[in-house]
């Protein structure tokens, strides 16, 4: 009897952990399913979902990438998204390390107020920032999400990265300076490596952003050949009240799933990241 | 002239003045002790030597070399931290070799200097371990030779025992000079410990506000305070302040005696001493109480074991100190001054 209780109490774990698990990647099997199922048995409320009633087909997928610009917009969603990160990093980095080292008692408030602009919507934003962007003649064109988007990622990555150079000791960097580096080597050499999950939180964070954000893109770009995932894929495919759900699971999970694997990769340090930026920040 | 020469050193930190009016001159190979309280700006001092801090005003000049306006990495200095300020994601070897690398020394060269200074520290062994999976005592070899294999010619030590259990800083203690002594690296070494002070220093430079009290050897600074702050700051239990006719008469507790105990010839004066306490601590009983007839008369006596006279507290007995043993300071400055022309006992 006594040796019953604790496989009792680990068949529990596993099964908790194991309805948690298709809980979370129940979307990712729907899509997947989906993606394969023709017209006929996806619009049927009594077939099973989760099986294909009818043979699976090609034909949504074909749509997807011969029917749209899709890989269209998977190039300009990467080449905005890299670019952000890359002036994410560029400016937060030293900005935020400033604020953390050098400024003194104010320092502390500036990271507060440089967040808050964060918190302001981009509902709130997208009219003066399109008179900006006209301002620059980057309408409809993916250099005008390459230049907004930063409002959004920077205020957010300098504090976050603020709370990472914060925790790591002064001792350090001076140590590193005694021994023989200058101020800026001493960074790339001791407060770099040791902020690494930092840089990973705040480039995983950056690079979401850029996936999905959509009322800028909608806003600012108008043709096909310009505009990134968040807002091709729906355009073009909710033509008037039809909706081509399979080619747009499908649109979506392509793009989810390496994603997925990526920031699984860094998973460890990205937590660790989150959670050292919410307590020291 | 001096290896290092400190010339009027000041540091403000808006009104604060941190190091107030600096002068020091430390001599090849010499360990040099800054000792003072918490808060009294040697650590300011330190690091403005190292480069880390600019001063306000003066000159720090190492081997001939006015480096005042220099960073650290061009001051031919190690500096081993209070926190040992290891790299947590380096490897001891990494952690020692980082000042060769960053004077881009061959391979073959690192990995000779690096041998050659864990040998000296007997960390051989640890060589591939990270910071985190070191005991405390280990941490603080490692951070001494990643000092030592700089070659500097100037080590600073920030209270480096400071973070040792009281039984390591012992033994670290006499391991760290030893090593001093053998290498002859001049070294500047802050502490807020007067035995520590007393037993490493060649010299000690006290500090209190900002300024140097005194700068001394051991025995001097003890015998010979040159105020009440030096007076008071060194020695367990400090040195006895009393306030008589007129006078601030200072005398070390261990030659404050028993009447019949205070034998020999050398001339002595007596005071009536109310016993008010007895500490014993095994090896030597504090007594606590005061003077009779003196303003300011708190007074200690301290008796070693081998002392077997018995005094109850309550009672009165006459105690005595030699006068050769008395100092005399001033009420107002508290500045030593010279004995009288002839003082009553």
């Amino acid at each position: 009897m006594q040796a019953i209780m604790p496989r009792l109490k680990r068949a529990g774990h596993y099964l908790i952990v194991a309805a948690f698990c298709f809980f979370t990647a129940a979307p990712f099997l729907i899509m997947i399913v989906n993606t394969f199922k023709q017209d006929a048995d996806l619009y049927r409320p009594q077939n099973n979902p989760f099986i294909y009633n009818v043979p699976p087909t090609l034909d949504n997928l074909r749509l997807l990438f011969e029917g749209t610009n899709y890989l269209g917009f998977v190039r300009n969603s990467l080449f905005v998204g890299v670019l952000v990160v890359l002036i994410t990093l560029v400016v937060a980095v030293p900005a935020a390390y400033a604020l953390a080292r050098l400024a003194g008692s104010w320092g502390e408030r500036a990271g507060i107020a440089i967040f808050l602009v964060y918190l302001v919507p981009p509902t709130l934003l997208f009219i003066p920032l399109f008179r900006v962007v006209t301002a620059f003649g980057l309408n409809d064109s993916v250099w005008s999400l390459v230049l907004v988007y930063p409002t959004i990622s920077i205020p957010f990555s300098t504090w976050l990265l603020m709370g990472f150079f914060k925790s790591i000791p002064r001792d350090l960097e001076e140590a590193a300076m005694v021994d023989g580096f200058s101020r800026l080597m001493a960074f790339f050499k001791v407060v770099m490596p040791l902020s690494l999950s930092g840089v990973i939180a705040v480039t995983v964070f950056t690079f979401t952003l850029t996936l999905h954000e959509f009322v800028y893109a909608m806003t600012f770009i108008s043709s096909s050949d310009s505009r990134p995932l968040s807002v091709g894929v729906p355009i073009e495919l909710v033509r008037g009240d039809v909706f081509y759900w399979q080619s747009l699971l499908a649109a979506a999970v392509i793009v989810a799933i390496p994603v997925g694997i990526v920031y699984n990769m860094f998973l460890d340090r990205l937590v660790a990241g989150f959670t050292m930026g919410a307590v020291k920040g | 002239m001096g290896v290092v020469e400190l010339r009027g050193l000041r540091k403000e930190f808006g009104e604060v003045k941190a190091v107030n009016g600096v002068d020091l001159s430390i001599q090849k190979g010499e360990l040099v002790v800054i000792l003072g309280p918490s808060g009294c700006g040697k650590t300011t001092l330190m690091r403005m030597v190292a480069g880390l801090e600019l001063p306000t005003d003066g000159e720090v000049l190492i081997g001939d070399r006015n480096v005042t306006a220099l960073p650290p990495r061009a001051r031919d200095i190690a500096m081993v931290f209070q926190s040992y300020a290891l790299y947590p994601h380096m490897t001891v070897f990494d952690n020692i070799a980082f000042p060769l690398k960053a004077r881009k020394a061959p391979k073959e060269e690192m990995a000779q200097k690096v041998e050659w200074a864990a040998g000296i520290l007997g960390i051989q062994r640890l060589l591939a371990r990270k910071p985190r999976q070191l005991s405390g005592g280990e941490r603080q070899r490692v951070a001494l030779a990643r000092a030592l294999v700089k070659e500097p010619a100037v080590m600073l030590l920030d209270e480096p025992l400071s973070n040792l259990d009281a039984k390591l800083r012992v033994s670290a203690r006499d391991e760290l000079q030893q090593f001093q002594r053998n290498l002859g690296i001049t070294t500047i070494f802050v502490t807020h410990d007067q035995i520590e002070a007393m037993g490493l220093g060649d010299r000690i430079a006290v500090m209190n506000a900002g300024k140097v009290r005194q700068v001394g050897d051991p025995q001097e600074i003890y015998d010979d305070p040159a105020d009440t702050f030096v007076a008071t700051f060194l020695g367990s239990p400090p040195m006895n302040l009393l306030e008589r006719n007129g006078h601030l008469l200072g005398f070390r507790p261990e030659s404050f005696l028993p009447l019949e105990v205070a034998r020999g010839d050398r001339e002595k004066v007596t005071f009536p001493f109310h016993l008010g306490r007895v500490e014993n601590l095994g090896s030597d009983r504090l007594l606590y109480g005061t003077v009779e007839g003196a303003e300011r008369n708190r007074t200690i006596s301290k008796l070693p074991s081998t002392v077997e006279v018995s005094v109850e507290a309550g009672e009165t007995y006459d105690f005595a100190v030699c006068r050769a043993d008395l100092r005399y300071f001033d009420k107002e400055s508290g500045l030593r001054k010279e004995p009288p022309p002839r003082e009553g006992g």
